[in-house]
């Protein structure tokens, strides 16, 4: 039995059960526990209510990310619901000895970009937050997945949550990708054939020499997704490329502890053999500049290619027709050319140094389009630093873009941030869902250099033509 | 415990390379299976018990209903869960200035009840529990389909909803019933298992013990960890994290 090959998945998950329930859920011990300002407050009063305590403080970390404006941090918020939410998080995080990074502290940023590059994720963990966009955190081998309040309760008062084991599926990219496909297009790729729905159940596993070659921000940003096509989490199995990512980050081990992290670190692997309940496999050649024509992530095609029919993605017709209404689209329309009214570059997908990179790679030497608004959001303070001192401040400038102060933005619309009603945005985020970049926006989700391409042609625009 | 034994090597790894963590050998977990009912004392009520409920039934044929639909982002900002539901479905549901849109289905009064039937892929998106608050805020006890989101599904049992999953053909045929007859009724048994339309047809679903006896009892899982404290106790003193 013990000669049975193991899947990264296994190794992790079966190293966190605390306890097995019959006919139940599996206890897991979670080593890290990431709060914000929207999926706590309730959670901190059911502890209250409870007379629970956190039990251990040290494990979770706090920053205040969903609910933020991303112009003029240095005043007071504006909106009195969004402050009470800031103030909360930050009285509950000092009641209890959390670690919080609020509005103005030099590591606040969204806290799928914060935490990484502070060396709080690491492999082999499992970490949870109140935020379905933890699967992020996979990129480094961890088991990392979205819960909800209840669960943050959970967490914060007994450090466990409850969960039914996922399955497993591996989902493997082999080749190399052409010049211009990030790593953006390869998730949006493979949602648009799995389906939104096509992963749910399952935690998945990236394999392949596409991820193999591919970046820890790329990795983070395909990690990012496998919620959008409805799976528990993705991961991939760390590697050289993950342990100098970590390298010297400030919460990362040091020394001699350093030494024996690696040592841990490089026996997580999927052993050849392991058990998959799912296997799909795809080419690097298959794969172009994805553009979203529809409003679920699932609905998305190569730019070149025309909008499918219902039959043709295996959808019901109302709802599909339902979603082509909503965004005024029609079969058989090709993408390219379509008026962009807004873009946006930011997010816990799409808001670090190597998407800034990208963008300004298009937009160098070039200008904004007059008629799109763009908003160029950072991931972190951290990240906006590194804009500034990659020079990269001064091509979004020369070119007529501004550079707003980092949060999640227009990604989900909570602060100001709102795409208006019936406008098209070409967005690097993720969800592309009815309403989601505010209340009748019209969301085409695409990769840095889509979005840089349509902020200067003021078009749907193929960036290789630009590249 | 195949499990454990698979990856033994791993977890040893995983205890060990931490210098700093004392000698812990004689409290090293082992991985054990509770069963659940033994646990059972001083637990408390944290949502009405679900036993079997009889209801008439809203339809909304529409798949991949996903959160941001459910409760729009910008109506997250509260920091007490009251008073979702006043915004269930906002942006199907009210136009812009707060009137009622006539043609959804939450605004026609010929369907009521504390069932709501949705298309397939119900609850995808956000981790956001405000979403299942809202669903009960409004009155639902019940959300059933062909097939749920999971971080949706785990929500909605957290807090006391029941989120059936049936067959497409029978979701289907739910869908008509209530088409040709809007009074249909809807008959959710628990500890059967079985959903039924009533004086129709009927189907068996899915639903783990553990979660089962939680729902019938009015249960959460925050005071069941509670009576779990030193076996987690042991156990984090072995995690090298």
């Amino acid at each position: 039995m013990s000669k049975t090959p193991a899947a990264l998945f296994d190794k992790v998950w079966d190293s966190h059960v605390v306890r097995h329930i019959e006919d139940g859920p599996d206890v897991l011990f979670i080593d890290r526990h990431f709060i914000h300002e929207v999926t706590s407050p309730v959670a901190f009063l059911g502890l209250e209510s409870r007379g629970l305590k956190v039990m251990f403080p040290e494990k979770t970390f706090a920053t205040a990310d969903h609910n933020t404006p991303t112009i003029n941090q240095h005043l007071p918020v504006q909106d009195a619901l969004s402050a009470n939410q800031l103030k909360a998080l930050e009285s509950n995080s000092a009641k209890y000895g959390i670690s919080h990074w609020g509005l103005g502290n030099p590591k606040n940023g969204i806290v799928h970009v914060v935490g990484p590059e502070n060396g709080i994720t690491l492999p082999g963990m499992t970490i949870v937050c109140g935020d379905s966009h933890t699967s992020t955190h996979g990129a480094f081998g961890a088991i990392a997945f979205g819960i909800g309040t209840s669960e943050v309760e959970m967490v914060l008062s007994s450090q466990c949550i409850m969960q039914p084991r996922p399955k497993k599926m591996r989902i493997n990219v082999n080749g190399k990708l052409g010049k211009g496909i990030t790593p953006k297009d390869v998730v949006l790729f493979i949602i648009s054939r799995l389906t939104a729905a096509g992963a749910t159940g399952y935690f998945v596993e990236f394999a392949g020499d596409v991820f193999e070659n591919m970046s820890m921000e790329g990795r983070m940003t395909v990690c990012n997704m496998s919620i959008e096509m409805g799976a528990r989490g993705g991961m991939i199995a760390p590697d050289e490329t993950t342990f100098a990512y970590i390298k010297g980050r400030e919460k990362a081990p040091k020394g001699e502890a350093w030494d024996k992290a690696l040592a841990f670190w490089k026996s997580l692997k999927t052993e050849e053999g392991a058990f998959f309940d799912k296997e799909h496999t795809f080419s690097a050649s298959e794969i172009e500049p994805m553009i979203t024509y529809g409003t679920n992530p699932g609905m998305g095609i190569g730019i070149t290619k025309r909008i499918p029919s219902a039959e043709q993605i295996g959808s019901g017709q109302a709802s599909f027709d339902k979603s082509l209404a909503y965004m005024d689209f029609h079969e058989e329309e090709s993408m390219l050319g379509k008026k962009v009214d807004y873009v946006f570059i930011g997010s816990c997908t799409n808001g670090r140094i190597e998407d800034f990179r990208a963008f300004a790679s298009v937009i160098k030497g070039r200008k904004k389009a007059d008629h799109v608004t763009a908003w160029i959001v950072p991931g972190s303070h951290i990240v906006e630093q590194q804009i500034k001192e990659e020079g990269i401040l001064d091509i979004l400038t020369e070119a007529g873009f501004q550079l707003r102060q980092p949060g999640c933005s227009a990604c989900l619309a909570m602060n100001d941030d709102k795409i208006p009603a019936g406008k098209y945005a070409v967005s690097t985020s993720n969800r592309n869902f009815e309403g989601r970049q505010g209340p009748g926006a019209r969301t085409m989700l695409a990769s840095p250099l889509v979005a840089a391409a349509a902020a200067v042609t003021g078009f749907v625009t193929d960036p290789r033509e630009l590249i | 415990m195949v499990h454990y034994c698979r990856t033994r090597g791993v977890i040893e790894a995983f205890r060990s390379f931490e210098r700093e963590q004392p000698e812990t050998k004689n409290n090293k977990p082992e991985t054990v299976t509770t069963n659940h009912k033994q646990q059972t004392t001083n637990r408390t009520m944290a949502y009405d018990k679900f036993t079997v409920l009889k209801s008439t039934a809203v339809p909304m044929p529409i798949e991949n209903v996903d959160t941001d639909q459910i409760i729009p982002a910008r109506f997250l900002k509260a920091t007490e869960r009251k008073g979702f539901g006043d915004n269930l479905f906002r942006d199907w549901r009210f136009e812009g200035d707060g009137t009622p849109k006539k043609d959804f289905v939450l605004n026609n009064p010929i369907y009521t009840g504390k069932i709501l039937v949705g298309g397939k892929n119900f609850g995808s998106g956000s981790s956001r529990e405000h979403a299942a608050w809202a669903i009960y805020d409004y009155g639902f006890r019940c959300v059933v389909s062909s097939f749920f989101a999971d971080i949706f599904k785990n929500n909605s049992l957290n807090i006391g909803i029941l989120p059936v999953q049936v067959s497409e053909s029978f979701l289907d045929q739910i869908f008509k019933a209530i088409e040709a007859n809007p009074k249909t009724e809807l008959e959710v048994n628990l500890a059967e298992q079985k959903i039924s339309i009533v004086g129709g047809a009927s189907e068996s679903f899915e639903i783990n013990g553990y979660k089962k006896h939680n729902m019938m009892n009015g249960f959460d899982d925050i005071d069941f960890l509670q009576s779990l404290k030193s076996d987690i106790q042991s156990f984090a003193v072995n995690s090298i994290y």
